[in-house]
């Protein structure tokens, strides 16, 4: 077996104008940041992009917003980042704001191959809008339907040849269920090694399809 | 009394309603304050939506770890029994009703329970992160807000006029003012805080208050 360790240029050769992309990251914390820089020299553009926040303005995903490359952003927060929301106001960027707990859910559900969950969360809300509401034994429930996308970004802290990963502490977040719902899965590790312990392992290689090396 | 001392009056009676051993999830901001004043023979873990439970107070300075921040972003330690996980474990935890409860500020509240925290529109549109997920989710809903807003209006009202984080789902206001329960008759005024009347309350509050039978002063 080859291994599915590629060069960073390896890895950033096979992405195009136009994707979308699942990154992972929670304000910065455990944010591919070295693929998200890749992307901004490679100079892609017309992007969507999809993870729990926008970021900073001067840091990771936020960077790609600053520098006009996303056509849409599909976010739970936007606040730490200023011109996600000037460009929302201008029109010139799509935004769509999703409860926290439902775009987990829905990328799970994209990576699973569900039809989508069902949650009480944002019933009674602007989240309603436009969505089903389907009662189950007289409590409604949104229909919030599975997300994902052509490329997943995952930042893992340990990953071998076999694209098996490990997380470190709170960097963890939205990595393992992105990485089940992207066509193209990339992670970059702080570390690899030969073999991870089976019984350590928090996302099987079967979901990673290249590891590229990041840094400490 | 200052902004300071309106606030820690609040927090510090927020302190006073968990059990040993509640799960309890603090918004950012004035929420993040009431771990300062739990009482010392009541324990409590505290979730934090980003992924993990056990969250422990701010590391020292030069010890702070790239990966181990609050939902803020700000550094934060584990404590001893915590645990990382992923955010659709982070989200089980709260909307599977794991969450004993959860404090939150408010932009809004009203007699119905209804409260909007998250967007005024065309001025601040921040995003609701995971404040729907834990209105809808948490056991108990608290909410830790100064009575009035800035210019002096009342946020406690008959009907929200922003967009609602979530319907009907607040059980606890706590205010400067007054500790105020959600009941299905209305909003029942348990306690006011020992510097104001009934009256004063009622003035500041635009939803008709049920005053309790066995109303109690806090804040002395």
């Amino acid at each position: 077996m080859l291994g599915k360790m590629v060069s960073v240029e390896q890895a950033l050769s096979k992405l195009d104008h136009g994707q979308s992309f699942l990154i992972g990251g929670f304000l910065n914390v455990g944010t591919p940041e070295m693929l998200v820089s890749g992307i901004l020299e490679k100079e892609l553009k017309d992007l969507e992009i999809i993870g729990n926040d926008s970021g900073f303005p001067d840091r990771g995903v936020g960077e790609l917003i600053a520098n006009k490359r996303v056509r849409k952003v599909v976010a739970t927060h936007i606040g730490t980042n200023p011109e996600t929301g000037k460009q929302m106001h201008s029109g010139e960027t799509e935004v769509v704001l999703v409860p926290q707990g439902t775009l987990a859910e829905q990328i799970r559900a994209g990576g699973a191959g569900l039809g989508g969950v069902l949650t009480a969360t944002g019933i009674g809300t602007v989240v309603e809008k436009d969505k089903q509401v389907i009662e189950v034994d007289g409590k409604k429930f949104l229909l919030e339907k599975p997300i994902t996308a052509d490329v997943a970004l995952i930042k893992a802290y340990k990953a071998d040849k076999y694209g098996n990963l490990v997380y470190r502490k709170a960097a963890r977040n939205f990595n393992p269920i992105m990485a089940t719902a992207g066509k193209l899965v990339i992670a970059e590790a702080e570390e690899i090694v030969e073999a991870i312990d089976p019984d350590e392992v928090m996302t099987p290689g079967v979901f990673v399809d290249m590891v590229v090396r990041g840094e400490e | 009394m200052d902004k300071k001392q309106r606030r820690e009056i609040i927090v510090k009676r927020i302190a006073k309603e968990f059990k040993d051993g509640d799960v309890v999830n603090l918004g950012i901001g004035m929420p993040t304050m009431v771990a300062n004043y739990i009482p010392e023979e009541i324990d409590i873990v505290l979730q934090s939506e980003n992924g993990f439970v056990g969250l422990g107070s701010a590391p020292m300075e030069g010890d702070e770890d790239k990966d181990l921040t609050n939902a803020g972003g700000q550094p934060v330690t584990i404590r001893k029994g915590g645990a990382f996980f992923d955010s659709a474990t982070s989200f089980t935890i709260i909307r599977g009703g794991h969450v004993d409860a959860t404090v939150l500020g408010a932009l809004e509240v009203d007699e119905k329970g209804n409260l909007a925290n998250w967007m005024i529109p065309g001025k601040m549109v921040p995003g609701m992160g995971g404040a729907m997920d834990l209105v809808s989710g948490a056991k108990k809903v608290i909410l830790a807000m100064e009575h009035v807003s800035k210019d002096g209006s009342p946020k406690i009202l008959k009907k929200c006029s922003l967009p609602l984080t979530a319907a009907e789902e607040v059980d606890l206001i706590v205010t400067d003012m007054a500790v105020i329960k959600v009941t299905e008759k209305g909003l029942l005024l348990k306690e006011i805080a020992f510097n104001t009347t009934v009256e004063e309350v009622q003035k500041n509050t635009q939803a008709k208050l049920i005053i309790d039978e066995d109303l109690k002063t806090f804040g002395e």
